[in-house]
């Protein structure tokens, strides 16, 4: 799934805001600590401790329950991730059709461990997953919420390539505008 | 629907993935550009899933045609050529209405009542499902039958668990039905999590009006006053037209308060999984959807008298409660009729792996597996062998060629060591390692074990480990028996049924493949030459043409040789990334 979340972009006081938002909505509904858990995510991009401790508070839970709870999902993610989400479909159709050589390729580009990890760069988050439900189009990787199947790890690696050219292209195309602007002067 | 030229495009998830989205853009441009009153309208899974992107054309005094890996290149002279000039394009057809095309087997040889309106309907439009008989099953059971009649009804249809277990839907309905409390909840569980499975997405994408309307019905049935639909985070399109699905049916009085002038109500919530396997268990399922973590507990007490908040509910499948609404509408009987004396009606399996023509296949309960993966799979890829089908996920078995001509229903599959499961079928080859495979589904189980009762916690992670050294070469010769003693083990002492049936795989593969086991641990040898600390590989110098495609994307630097001369690879500089392989095309290198 997309995340509407993205590095940088707000500081603490308006994470803090974001939190107090989801809360309430949530308030007072029994069993809702999961939603709230997922839509906390999906905002601020990971479950920082201080966000456990005040998700905590407010659904009047321990701290070690609500904890409990964020690691038992693998949806969960206690550490912050990079600006792209890269998530290999392990499914059985992606295992038997080369899953791992998928991993090898990506990870190996990135300069990833084969269990994936995060750049240091903050760039690229690799993930594992169990079956996206896209079978017949294995192997099969999502980034950034878009999929791409009927990988090898050629296509594998020019899609990533893909993500660091638009990449590079942004800040290119910033300093052509820097020019432009400096013509103008 | 109306008489319109129509152009629909198949947009489940596996559409999209293969690039749907700029296909059906292409086709409203052109349509646009080239000024035709043409409707273009989308659809949930066709269910040729191997052909994706799938376009299907409807033109006023043609046959339908259904076309095939359609491209967004292509879309310009499909739409010149069929929509104005009205000739079919016969090299992209995959089906045309009528007439014989390699393909039309996929679907002449299944039967569908579940799947009937996916990829015909748009799903996100509650008058298309109306328009197909939708909703009339409600009509019918509110204004005249009772709660005891829905349940006899069900009950003489024969109809079992579509989950995996296969217990019979109207026993359960009427156990819950029984039960006393201040509320009662009714469930629909689409956490789907088998690998290999997604049958249960290509409903919700595909028809998610006809979940919500068996849902109702058994709502009724039992006397329910709450519905959740318990879906898994990883199939966000299910979610969103489930949810606008609930608002459609609310809107127009199927949903709510005091349905259609009833006085029955019921409101229906998505409850969005976090990623947890064992959540399809129902007592894990119950704690998840209380905000726990999702552990399974003993039972009794059974969910149909203390479930969720410690009132009776009732779960059942998607695909279960897809097939509610066909039963009431064409009565039990027309449904008891389809199957076996066990199992009646149809299953949809997944058709994946080394099968040609992938996809959806729903049939009827009682076809052999021959006749799936054969007949409507239409054999192997590529010309290959094949080697085995993987049924029921990770809780299934493997089963062999000898065992191809099983019927496909809840008493012949648990006889030859699998399940029925929720339906994924992985049809693999000669080159998939039945060890590795075996390997990969414990590695699988371990993960995804709760870790609350220990058979399953550390037994499964004993049974990995001991698979992991097998496929390193370093097995011993007891590793067999240990495997076989330990998956007893975890059979009988774990508490629910993720430990329950995860040692399957490994029996079933010790039962069909020991051979494979041996030839690891004895001869050091992996004979689909997969498991890369058992293989060598080698150029052959009669294949080899010297073209140096191997030489140049060799990351190691292990390969040389001369131009159109025989190449050789480095035994003691290879790193086994089987790079070589990919890139020869003159089969040349092989592993021993």
């Amino acid at each position: 799934m997309m995340s509407a979340y993205s590095p940088g972009a707000c500081d603490n006081g308006e994470q803090s805001r974001v939190l107090e938002k989801i809360l309430k909505k949530y308030k007072g509904s029994e069993g809702a600590l999961i939603p709230v858990l997922q839509e906390a995510q999906e905002a601020l991009g990971y479950l920082s401790e201080e966000t456990l401790k005040k998700i905590a508070k407010a659904t009047g839970r321990t701290l070690a329950q609500v904890y409990g709870v964020a690691t038992f999902y693998a949806q969960f993610r206690l550490e912050p991730i990079g600006k792209h989400l890269v998530r290999i479909c392990h499914g059985t159709a992606c295992h038997v059709a080369g899953a791992d050589d998928i991993d090898a390729a990506v990870c190996g580009h990135l300069g990833l461990p084969e269990e994936g990890g995060t750049t240091g760069d903050m760039e690229f988050t690799v993930e594992k997953v169990v079956c996206v439900g896209a079978c017949s189009l294995a192997p099969i990787m999502i980034v950034d919420g878009v999929a791409h199947g009927r990988l090898n790890p050629d296509k594998a690696r020019s899609v990533i390539k893909s993500y660091q050219k638009s990449e590079n292209e942004r800040s290119g195309g910033g300093a052509r505008s820097g020019k432009r602007a400096q013509k103008k002067k | 629907m109306s008489g319109k030229d129509r152009v629909v495009v198949g947009l489940a998830t596996c559409g999209i993935a293969a690039g749907g989205v700029s296909v059906m853009e292409e086709i409203r441009r052109e349509i646009k550009k080239r000024n035709l009153g043409v409707e273009v309208a989308e659809t949930g899974c066709i269910g040729y899933c191997f052909a994706e992107v799938l376009v299907e054309i409807q033109k006023a005094g043609m046959p339908k045609v259904i076309y095939g890996e359609v491209k967004p290149n292509d879309v310009p002279l499909i739409v010149e050529g069929h929509l104005i000039e009205g000739k079919i394009l016969r090299d992209k057809a995959l089906l045309i209405e009528g007439r014989k095309t390699p393909e039309a087997d996929f679907l002449k040889k299944q039967k569908r009542i579940v799947l009937a309106n996916c990829g015909l309907i748009d799903p996100e439009n509650i008058d298309d499902y109306i328009a197909t008989g939708g909703y009339e099953a409600l009509k019918k059971v509110l204004s005249g039958m009772t709660p005891e009649q829905v349940r006899e009804e069900i009950l003489a249809s024969g109809l079992r668990g579509r989950g995996g277990a296969g217990f019979p839907t109207g026993q359960k309905w009427n156990l819950c039905a029984m039960a006393q409390g201040k509320d009662k909840y009714i469930v629909c569980n689409a956490d789907e999590g088998d690998p290999g499975a997604f049958m249960d997405r290509s409903v919700l994408e595909g028809d998610p009006h006809a979940v919500i309307e068996g849902m109702i019905i058994g709502g009724y049935a039992i006397g329910a006053t709450h519905g959740y639909i318990y879906c898994r985070a990883e199939y966000p399109l299910a979610v969103r037209r489930l949810k606008k699905a609930i608002a459609d049916a609310t809107s127009r009085g199927f949903l709510g308060k005091n349905i259609l002038s009833s006085g029955y109500s019921l409101d229906i919530v998505v409850k969005e999984g976090a990623g947890a396997f064992v959540c399809g268990e129902e007592t894990a399922l119950i704690a998840s959807i209380e905000g726990k973590r999702g552990m399974p507990r003993p039972r009794p007490p059974f969910p149909a008298n203390k479930g969720i908040w410690g009132m009776p509910t009732n779960i059942n499948n998607v695909e279960t409660f897809a097939n509610v609404p066909w039963i009431i509408r064409n009565r039990a009987k027309k449904f008891a009729k389809m199957g076996t004396v066990g199992s009646k009606g149809t299953k949809v399996f997944c058709l994946t792996g080394k099968v040609r023509r992938g996809g959806l296949a729903e049939v009827e309960m009682g076809t052999t597996l021959r006749e799936v993966i054969f007949g409507v799979g239409g054999g192997i890829k590529e010309g290959r062998k094949f080697k085995a089908v993987q049924i029921g996920g990770p809780s299934g078995g493997c089963l062999p060629e000898s065992l191809l001509d099983t019927p496909v229903d809840y008493d012949s599959l648990p006889a030859a060591g699998a399940i029925m499961g929720s339906g994924g079928m992985v049809v693999v080859d000669d080159t998939t390692c039945m060890v590795d495979l075996a390997k990969y589904f414990l590695t699988f189980t371990q993960m995804e074990s709760c870790g609350k009762c220990v058979p399953c916690r550390l037994g499964t992670k004993r049974m990995l480990e001991i698979l992991t050294r097998i496929c390193k070469g370093e097995g011993k010769p007891e590793d067999i028996d240990l495997l076989e003693k330990l998956a007893i083990d975890i059979k009988e002492g774990s508490l629910c049924q993720l430990g329950g049936t995860a040692p399957n795989p490994v029996l079933t593969t010790l039962r069909y493949f020991r051979d494979e086991y041996v030839a690891h641990i004895r001869d050091k040898r992996c004979p689909a030459g997969l498991c890369v600390d058992l293989v060598t590989f080698h150029i052959d110098p009669e294949k080899c043409t010297g073209c140096g495609v191997c030489l140049k994307n060799c990351p190691s630097g292990a390969i040389s040789g001369e131009r159109k001369k025989p190449h050789v690879i480095d035994e003691d500089k290879c790193i086994k990334c089987r790079e070589c392989i990919r890139r020869c095309r003159f089969d040349a290198v092989y592993t021993v």
